[in-house]
């Protein structure tokens, strides 16, 4: 992207590298700065989950050694480490959840192409925005050195609580500095996504194109505003909530602690009052993303563009009412467990319009497979069995039986990690050229989506089975009986690893080598929203004269 | 340049401060952690440093911004609205301590079947008294703001601005200066201890929190005021005054719902 902003036709780019990408005012270079950063971060956190496959890819423990982490099996005496275990998935989950898919999809795609779609300028707040950014790396450098730090009551490094963080394991559990690092980690996190979320709904309410009424605006804005109010109303209870881990942890409080009358569900409560809108968070934008890119590959307008988004809004609503379906086994009154049941069923109703919408929007179109569309179809696919499995869950009952098991870890990595992720690639695929000018190899795009969509199928896929059997989460090992699919997981996790690293080496060869894309719209006639009206990159200021009707009110009905 | 901008939306040049204040934070976190595992205090002050500093220096550019001519009206309409939803995001992190007040108050421990916890019997505040007269002086200082706020907006004499403005800034650090008293006589003459039971946790906890919005809004009140004798603001052009006095009733509402919740209820 060194060559980004050469192109800019009326003027040279004379920024410096320093104030270009340090002291940033520009959504799309912020854009792109969450983008990478949060390819960073990813990476770390796959890498940790490769290395839990790999225990976990046979009966009994042969890395995670208190006698130090190997890579290699050996014959010298392994006693297991279970901190280290823990300290991996706990990790895993917050870089995944706070660190790598918001920054991507929010801050990255939010920042890059809402203001773009809206024929807005710039955000409302440009510098607030890059405060924004740079927060989510001060927030992943603490939670860096909160990996470092002493955290187990034997002076082992890292925290390992799980990433809910769940009173007393995080309180009495975790005595050391660790837990209190990760703990302003998410903080800052909050604080620098609470931020962006104020800009974003400021950006979208203040700043359309002339004649764009808000029953006119493109689908992916849309979502990164109804994305923005979960957060804006969300994450500052978490913060309420991990501020009073914090003070039982170090001041002798007792919110959590049942010896002065707190209650640790309590947390689990809080917690998940924000936990739930935060799965909305992750995926809305990739809704979003997904819309455009059918509707482009499909060449057909958007199916039912109205209920598109008041499905959006509804699911928005409803992922406020429904968040103690994660705790049905604390001892919940029957009322309770009912109620949370109920109103969880509910939300498949407007996921279901989005999804028979996709449908329907290919359904007589003239599609074509090009990568970005690729990912979009896996991702119908992926998170519709996520989202078929998420309705087993759902019910109360059931879930005694499933509460912990892998079948949950099985429903969350289909809605989470290949639903939104596979959004995030499917993104980049499409708006790659937009954003360097330059287009990745077709076949080496399509290679990285066939290798990754076998890859997390193979992973994912038979987790339901062990959790069918009653594998527990969270161990690092188990008995010989899980021993079969447990074998299959862990090759599906090296292939999706492989897949990965094939990804960076095209990101680096499009961006360094890849074909220059001369024409403003690359795609076709039906990405016709305001970005493919700019040039490819676009200059450094897009839209300072603001965009006409004609140039984005196609008549038909988006 | 081909083409004049034709818009009215404020394009800013590039700044240093998201990038130092986000140092700063780092480092004021880290040194919290430290701090709070004895590690002493300085690598906390130094980053508070840092961060009180990007602030003055951070809103000082905006203020020369706006004396600049910078926020027509279109930016102030999106200004206030980020005023608006920065409140709002405000509400909902009070709503984590009321949550858990009330978590408390209907549902406690000691009911639960098995738990050995026997809450102290010391909860006595009588709201009557001090929370009573707190209440009175923090909605006066609302309403002196107010009168500022209105002798403002109908141009009426600068001096009313500026009086109701140090009458409700005075009546803040009175209400803070009671808060601080209650807290002392709490704790030294009550035997209340600070922690260790989950009453005074929440009622540490959310009291604390809202004076810490108290001494933020004074602050806040003391710009503006200074603002005003600068001559920054006008009629139809006040948005930092605006959003001090946003802030200073959002303050005044959670007292209230604190007032009759933790000291009314809570007694």
């Amino acid at each position: 992207m060194a060559d980004a902003a050469i192109h800019g036709h009326d003027h040279e780019d004379d920024r410096g590298f320093f104030t270009r990408w340090f002291m940033s005012t520009n959504h799309k270079d912020i854009g792109i700065l969450y983008l990478f950063t949060a390819g960073i971060v990813g990476f770390i956190s796959v890498a940790f989950t490769v290395y839990m496959r790999m225990e976990l890819m046979n009966p009994g423990v042969q890395y995670m050694c208190m006698e130090g982490a190997r890579f290699f099996v050996s014959e010298a005496t392994c006693t297991p480490n279970g901190h280290l275990w823990n300290v991996l998935i706990t990790y895993h989950g917050v870089l995944m959840m706070f660190f790598v898919v918001i920054p991507a999809l929010f801050g990255g795609f939010g920042n890059y192409f809402m203001p773009l779609q809206i024929g807005a300028p710039d955000m409302a707040f440009p510098r607030m925005n890059n405060l924004s950014y740079w927060l989510f790396v001060a927030g992943t450098a603490l939670g860096v050195a909160s990996m470092f730090a002493p955290g187990s009551p034997d002076g082992q490094a890292g925290a390992g609580v799980g990433w809910v963080l769940y009173p007393p394991l995080s309180t009495s559990g975790a005595p050391g500095m660790s837990m209190d690092l990760a703990i302003f980690a998410v903080h800052v996190s909050g604080l620098s996504s609470i931020l962006g979320a104020i800009n974003m709904i400021t950006t979208f309410l203040n700043m359309r194109a002339p004649g764009m009424t808000l029953h006119k605006v493109p689908l992916f804005a849309w979502s990164i505003f109804v994305t923005s109010w979960l957060i804006l109303l969300a994450l500052p209870v978490l913060a309420g909530a991990i501020t009073m881990l914090l003070m039982d942890r170090n001041f002798g409080f007792t919110f959590f602690d049942p010896a002065g009358g707190g209650d640790p569900v309590l947390y689990q409560h809080i917690l998940w009052f924000f936990g739930h809108p935060e799965v909305y968070i992750i995926i809305l934008p990739g809704f979003g993303l997904i819309s455009h890119i059918i509707a482009t590959f499909a060449r057909k307008p958007i199916f039912g563009y109205l209920p598109m988004v008041y499905a959006m809004v509804a699911i928005g609503v409803l992922g406020f009412v429904v968040w103690a379906h994660h705790m049905y086994t604390v001892g919940m009154s029957l009322t309770q467990q009912s109620y949370f049941m109920l109103a969880t069923m509910v939300i498949a109703v407007p996921t279901g319009v989005k999804i028979f919408s996709w449908i329907a929007t290919m359904w007589g179109g003239s599609v074509e497979f090009k990568t970005p569309m690729l990912w979009a179809f896996g991702f119908l696919f992926l998170f519709t069995v996520g989202g078929v499995t998420g309705v087993v869950l759902s019910q109360a009952g059931v879930d005694r039986a499933y509460h912990d098991t892998y079948y949950v870890v099985a429903h969350f990595h289909y809605v989470m990690s290949l639903g939104a992720v596979f959004c995030i690639f499917a993104g980049i695929y499409f708006y790659i050229g937009k954003m360097s000018g330059r287009q990745y190899p077709e076949w080496a795009g399509k290679l990285h989506f066939w290798m990754m969509f076998i890859g997390s199928n193979l992973t994912f896929f038979p987790q339901h089975f062990l959790g069918r059997q009653g594998m527990p989460r969270r161990y690092i090992d188990y008995p010989e009986a899980f021993a079969y699919w447990n074998y299959i997981s862990s090759i599906g996790a090296f292939l999706s690893f492989a897949s990965f690293l094939f990804f960076i080496g095209i990101i680096a060869y499009t961006l360094m080598a890849g074909r220059r894309v001369t024409e403003k719209n690359y795609w076709n006639e039906h990405a016709d929203t305001l970005e493919w009206t700019l040039p490819s990159p676009p200059p450094e200021h897009t839209f300072e004269q603001l965009p006409k009707r004609e140039d984005w009110d196609k008549q038909h009905s988006h | 340049m081909a083409h004049a901008k034709n818009h009215d939306y404020h394009i800013l040049p590039p700044s240093i401060w998201p990038l130092m204040a986000s140092v700063g934070a780092f480092f004021m976190l880290f040194g919290a952690v430290l701090w709070m595992h004895d590690g002493g205090p300085w690598m906390f002050l130094i980053g508070l440093t840092a961060v009180l500093y990007v602030m003055f220096g951070w809103w000082s550019d905006v203020i020369r911004e706006s004396v600049a001519g910078d926020h027509t009206p279109v930016v102030r309409i999106g200004l206030r609205y980020g005023f608006i939803m920065f409140i709002m995001s405000e509400v909902m992190f009070f709503a984590a301590w009321f949550w858990s007040f009330f978590k408390h108050a209907m549902y406690p421990m000691d009911t639960y079947e098995g738990s050995t916890y026997i809450p102290p019997e010391m909860y006595q505040v009588d709201p009557f008294h001090l929370p009573l007269i707190n209440t009175l002086i923090l909605l006066c200082s609302g309403a002196a703001v107010t009168w500022a706020h209105h002798a403002l907006v109908h141009n009426e004499s600068r001096k009313d601005v500026e009086n109701g403005l140090l009458l409700g800034i005075a009546l803040g650090v009175l209400f803070t200066f009671l808060q601080g008293y209650e807290y002392w006589y709490l704790l030294s003459a009550q035997d209340w201890t600070f922690g260790g039971d989950k009453f005074f946790s929440n009622f540490f906890m959310a009291t604390g929190f809202h004076g810490a919005h108290v001494i933020i809004g004074t602050i806040f009140l003391f710009v503006c005021y200074l603002r005003v004798r600068a001559g920054h603001f006008t009629a139809e052009k006040h948005i930092g005054f605006e959003a001090a006095a946003w802030y200073w009733h959002f303050v005044d509402v959670v007292w209230l719902f604190l007032f009759a919740v933790v000291y009314i209820w809570g007694s």
